[in-house]
Formats: structure tokens, C-alpha cells, sequence
């Protein structure tokens, strides 16, 4: 069967705005920007920064995450698929015993949570970790 | 000022100087996220504890800028220095303006 050249844009019109509409992605052209922001447009590496959570989470209301990066002074965490994607930044001061920190965060369906961290060095570390959500928290 | 705000920390008693030790805090607050709609379809506009300090002696442990992703009820761990015997403030900022501020003493042996 051909396809026309009208279906073929229409079924692909459908396909990415589908794509853009998935949970997963809702903010993750806002997400890409705030890391450059961040960042400064550097390079990323993954070996330095840990960041645990669960895979599968029962209750998107509190997901418990920990961020780790020995040597960073800041650690900024992102859910893309939030409404609102920013989750917080750490700013690890003068008496911290170790950059790293854990808290409860809200998931409004399943995402790739991204940790971020700025090293005292100037350099920068990247961690990722995909949440299956079976009970949305963003109260929508 | 948003109602029933109750702060609690655990912090060690005592440590030796320059031991490195565990905190946590919890706060009890709504963290409205402005994303929820009430009874008649109108957004609840948000309102939450937007950041967190933990400071020794007057030097900074931990600064937190928190977001509407932050779960209800803000919890956080984390590690601090104990060079020596002092009090640990701990402070949350409100959208409202209200703040709230708990203490806790540590002694070093």
C-alpha cells in the first residue's frame, strides 16, 4: 500500500505530538535548559555522582532519593515528567560532612530522575534513574 | 502563616571533635504545589517551604532550595562536622514569609 504524502504528514504530526505529550517528556526541553544553565554548557561526566531510587515507587507522593557526589558543592535534582520539573538544590556549605543528602520527592508519573552536581573543581557530574510510578503525586 | 507548621529534628547528643554525624528534619507542611484544584475547579495556588538552612555556630551545613516537587511534609538527611560543642540551627523559609526555626545542642567530649 503507498501512502499518500497528506496521511504521511498527518500520521507523523500525530506520532510527535504524541511523543511530546508523553509524561515522561512533558518538561524535558525545560530540563535540558536549566542543566545548561547550571552547567554552563560543560561537559557531564557519570562516574562521580550516585543517585539512588527506587525503581518501581508504590506511591508518586514520596519517592525517597538520595543524591551523592564526594566533592561537590551543589547538587540540583530535576523530574522531567512533572508538571513542575525542578525538585531542589543542595548547597553544601563549610560543616557538611559529605555531599551528599536524601529526601522525599514528588513523581507524577514514570520519568528518569537527573541529578546534577557541581564539583569544587569546577567540573560536573550527571546521574540518572528511571521511576515507575503506580500512584501519581502531583495531584492532578 | 500556613497552619500546624511543627519542625522536628534528630540530631546526636554528643560527638568527638571533628566526627562527622547524621541529621535528619522533617517539617509538617501542606507543600501546596499550585498544580491541585478544589472542590469548584479553581486552582489551589501554591504555597511551600521554599528553602531549608542548617547552620553550626553560626557556619553553613547545608542550604536547600526546595520546589513544589519536594513531597508534603519536607524531609531531609545529610551529614555535618562537629569541630566543636555548640547549637545547630535549623530554618525554613515559607512563600508566605512566615519562618520557622528549631535548635539543637551537641556537646563534643
Amino acid at each position: 500500500m503507498t501512502f499518500t504524502r497528506r496521511q504521511f504528514v498527518g500520521t507523523t504530526l500525530t506520532a510527535a505530538i504524541a511523543l511530546a505529550t508523553l509524561p515522561g517528556l512533558a518538561q524535558a526541553d525545560a530540563v535540558d535548559d536549566a542543566i545548561s544553565t547550571f552547567t554552563g554548557g560543560a561537559e557531564m561526566g557519570s562516574d562521580g555522582i550516585t543517585l539512588i531510587a527506587p525503581e518501581i515507587a508504590e506511591n508518586g507522593n514520596t519517592v525517597p532519593i538520595e543524591v551523592d557526589a564526594p566533592g561537590a558543592e551543589a547538587i540540583i535534582v530535576f523530574a522531567p515528567g512533572n508538571p513542575n520539573p525542578d525538585v531542589a538544590t543542595f548547597h553544601f556549605g563549610p560543616l557538611s560532612g559529605s555531599s551528599a543528602a536524601s529526601t522525599r520527592i514528588r513523581l507524577a508519573g514514570e520519568q528518569d530522575v537527573i541529578a546534577v552536581a557541581r564539583m569544587r573543581d569546577g567540573t560536573f557530574q550527571m546521574a540518572r534513574q528511571n521511576v515507575r510510578v503506580t500512584i501519581g503525586g502531583c495531584g492532578g | 502563616m500556613a497552619e500546624n507548621v511543627t519542625p522536628r529534628v534528630r540530631v546526636p547528643r554528643e560527638a568527638s571533635a571533628g566526627e562527622t554525624i547524621s541529621i535528619r528534619t522533617l517539617i509538617s507542611h501542606p507543600m501546596e504545589t499550585g498544580q491541585r484544584r478544589d472542590g469548584d475547579g479553581n486552582l489551589i495556588p501554591r504555597s511551600i517551604i521554599n528553602r531549608f538552612v542548617c547552620s553550626f555556630n553560626g557556619e553553613t551545613v547545608l542550604d536547600v532550595t526546595i520546589e513544589p516537587s519536594v513531597s508534603t511534609n519536607p524531609y531531609f538527611q545529610f551529614e555535618a562536622v562537629v569541630p566543636e560543642s555548640g547549637t545547630f540551627t535549623f530554618t525554613w523559609y515559607d512563600d508566605d514569609g512566615s519562618v520557622y526555626e528549631e535548635t539543637a545542642d551537641i556537646a563534643v567530649n
